[in-house]
């Protein structure tokens, strides 16, 4: 049937064959997929690219602002009788329940956010630490809430969350796109012309834009810096609270202690893939990361591909283009 | 005020989203239904089975004597993700050493437990730690084939018996280890059997083998694709850990398998099928004795229901008075994969210290030339140190429980 995929059979020497036919029999599948992935490193990489806009810092932290947000998700749902199973309940009661879990995610993480900007990051900036210092209280600050959340819920992932069994919505070429990716990706793109938006047009989003450009002029200015960058903080919680449920819908068994580790490094290599610290940046980066690691992933014949792919495309990039693919940052980008 | 803005365009796309998936829904409670039973084979289960008559019991003549530090331990997962694996055997071992202790004043065993979490990096500092241990004289574990590879060496130096209640990877005896004794059939008599479960009484046309990358996983799906023959449809591998299955899924839907034959623990096998069933799969999902366990139902919910497994292990919860037993020890859980194969090889160390074999070397003779029957079966090893009459059984999930079907692949 399918004699390509043959020499996976782990007697089989060769360690990398390109399965090539599977790729295309598979090909909108995996870009629906992909695109959806994509979708949710999409709005978790905005809060790396607006903190790196206005502090320029890599907030490593932001992968468990991301988990915390899961967290929410999982114990609203499961305390309002949702489960490995499909819920027994009609759809307005289910939208309902989602909304209410998506407000507690975003204000989960958006307050997640926030006490780690005044608790581990702030202190620094009134001393003038020297850039390294931010970067390893980041990673310091992620490690932290990482094993804090594991010494509460222990190592292994929370109960599934089935929010609802997607229904087929249509066909292209043959392949079913269905409810569920539908939902995602829409949902996403939304906020993120929301945000592109809010950050080009109001007058919060004209703020961040000065203060990445020129902080000290922006204060000069009468931009309130500090009120800046709480903003910043928040709208990037706020938005991987989202993404939460997102990520909990399209993989229902991934709330776990490390769960946002791999998908916050990923989430970051989007954001340098778009150019970081740039808000349309992110929205592609993220697209592209999610649908290279999907086709990936296919072409190799191995999970564990998807990473590798991702990041071997991202250092071509970045050695064709390094300053990522739109390249523009914050300040300058529509100022 | 502009940051009401962004609030409201962010409620805005929730709102949008959630109504989406509203439509979504709305077909949605319908067809989960039809294809939750429609297709699912019907294979009726059993009520009993037999025990041999002879059996040997832990609690002995109750004239054993024995010094107090005697002392047996089980090595293998009490936390990790497949944890309940290692549960159902250490209260099985734990049974056993309490109905041996209270018939056998002269002779109390102690017993200690070592984790593992089931993980082969981490499973040779407490493995380490415990052959050091002088007091232990033997050991029931490990419960999986990963770790029982990379430690099978410790043991072999300090020639310490240990017996595995449930690894079964065919090559884990090939390694001229003379301390290991497999107390049940091995993959190269569960894969052929599993292929044979799924060809004939499941009757699927196109199966789809997916494999984690644990030896157990790549030993179990190369011995299941062998006896698949032309029924295989595709092979595919899975990583420990792994959370999105979505690019599987899609390769079995595009190849229109009927059964998926999924090689590997739980942890993963539940979110898979859960995962496989949410993407529209209909036809029958199959695990082997690493899925067997409520924690799969548990995790996958009600996707569980298509799933059926294969087992080299004895329904233990059939035995009446074992499963009144056992529940006292596990404070009221049924026994679960692998409990009463956990009894049965604590019962063949015990029954060797009541006779008198109380150094390590004694006691690993005896289990050498041991040649009797145990509640699950008769025990008695060849040379390398497997089993000589395996059976397989087959199980499914029925109203959320799992129930035997009878053995298999005969």
């Amino acid at each position: 049937m399918l004699p390509s995929l043959v020499p996976l059979l782990p007697t089989e020497n060769d360690w990398i064959t390109f399965d090539i036919p599977s790729l295309i029999q598979n090909f909108w599948s995996a870009t629906f997929d992909g695109l959806t992935f994509g979708a949710i490193y999409a709005l978790v990489a905005l809060g790396y690219t607006l903190v790196y806009g206005v502090l320029n810092l890599i907030n490593f932290a932001h992968s468990e602002v991301f988990i915390v947000g899961c967290y929410a998700v999982f114990f609203t749902l499961s305390s309002l009788g949702f489960g490995p199973s499909a819920p027994r309940l009609d759809i307005w009661a289910i939208i309902l329940n989602l909304l209410l879990a998506l407000v507690l995610a975003m204000l989960a993480s958006a307050v997640t956010a926030f006490l780690l900007e005044r608790i581990a990051y702030k202190p620094l900036r009134q001393r003038n630490a020297p850039r390294l210092v931010f970067l390893i209280t980041a990673i310091g600050a992620s490690f932290t809430i990482q094993y804090l959340i594991y010494l509460w819920r222990g190592p292994s992932p929370e109960l599934a969350l089935t929010m609802f069994r997607p229904t087929p919505i249509f066909d292209v070429f043959g392949t079913i796109v269905d409810s569920q990716q539908l939902v995602i990706i829409i949902a996403a793109v939304i906020m993120m012309v929301g945000i592109d938006r809010f950050i080009s047009k109001s007058r919060t989003g004209r703020g961040i834009r000065a203060v990445a450009q020129d902080p000290d002029t922006a204060t000069l200015m009468g931009v309130n810096k500090e009120r800046i960058i709480i903003t910043t903080f928040v709208i990037g919680g706020l938005l991987a609270g989202a993404a939460a449920l997102f990520y909990v819908m399209k993989i229902p068994s991934g709330v776990q202690y490390s769960g946002g580790f791999v998908l916050g490094i990923k989430a970051f290599a989007a954001a340098v893939l778009g150019g970081i610290g740039n808000v349309r940046g992110a929205l592609l980066g993220g697209l592209l990361l999610g649908l290279i690691g999907n086709y990936g992933q296919i072409l190799l014949g191995n999970s564990q591909w998807t990473d590798v792919v991702a990041f071997v495309v991202l250092v071509l990039v970045l050695l064709l283009r390094p300053e990522g693919i739109l390249g523009t940052s914050l300040g300058r980008s529509k100022a | 005020m502009y940051r009401k803005k962004v609030l409201t365009s962010l409620a805005a796309a929730a709102t949008f989203s959630m109504l989406l998936s509203a439509c979504a829904n709305q077909a949605g409670p319908g067809t989960t239904e039809s294809s939750g039973s429609s297709s699912k084979v019907n294979i009726p289960s059993i009520s009993k089975v037999d025990v041999p008559s002879g059996a040997v019991k832990p609690a002995g003549d109750g004239k054993a004597t024995c010094p107090a530090t005697t002392t047996l331990a089980y090595a293998g997962a009490q936390t990790g993700p497949n944890a309940q694996l290692g549960v159902n055997i250490f209260n099985g071992i734990q049974l056993a050493i309490d109905q041996h202790n209270k018939a056998n004043p002269g002779c109390q065993v102690q017993f200690k437990k070592f984790d593992t979490e089931g993980d082969p990096n981490k499973a040779t500092g407490p493995v380490t730690q415990m052959v050091s241990e002088p007091d232990i004289l033997g050991v029931v574990g490990l419960p999986f084939s990963g770790e029982s590879k990379a430690t099978g060496n410790i043991f072999e130096q300090k020639g310490l018996v240990h017996i595995t209640p449930s690894a079964t990877n065919p090559t884990l005896t090939e390694n001229g280890w003379t301390t290991f004794f497999r107390g049940l059939g091995n993959d190269a008599v569960q894969g052929p059997a599993a292929a044979k479960f799924l060809t004939g009484k499941i009757g699927a046309k196109k199966v789809y083998l997916v494999q984690d990358d644990s030896d157990y996983g790549i030993g179990l799906g190369t011995s299941t694709s062998a006896g698949l023959g032309s029924a295989l449809a595709g092979t595919e591998k899975v990583t420990t850990g792994q959370k999105d299955f979505s690019a599987v899924i899609s390769k079995i839907m595009n190849a229109k398998a009927d059964a998926v034959f999924y090689a590997g623990y739980y942890a993963e096998g539940a979110p898979f099928d859960q995962q496989l069933v949410s993407k529209g799969f209909n036809g029958t999902f199959v695990g082997p004795d690493g899925v067997k366990d409520d924690q799969f139902i548990k995790q996958a919910g009600d996707a569980s229901n298509n799933a059926y497994f294969t087992c080299p292990c004895i329904p233990g919860e059939l035995i009446t008075d074992f499963a009144t037993a056992y529940k006292d020890v596990s404070k009221g859980a049924e026994p679960g994969t692998y409990s009463i194969e956990g009894y049965d090889a604590a019962t063949v160390l015990l029954s060797g210290i009541d006779a008198g074999k109380q150094s390590r070397a004694d006691l690993l003779s005896w289990v050498k030339s041991y040649d009797k029957d145990g509640l699950s079966k008769h025990y008695k090893w060849d040379a390398k140190g497997e089993l000589q009459a395996p059976t397989v059984y087959g199980y499914k999930v029925d109203n959320g429980k799992i129930v035997p079907i009878g053995p298999i692949g005969e």
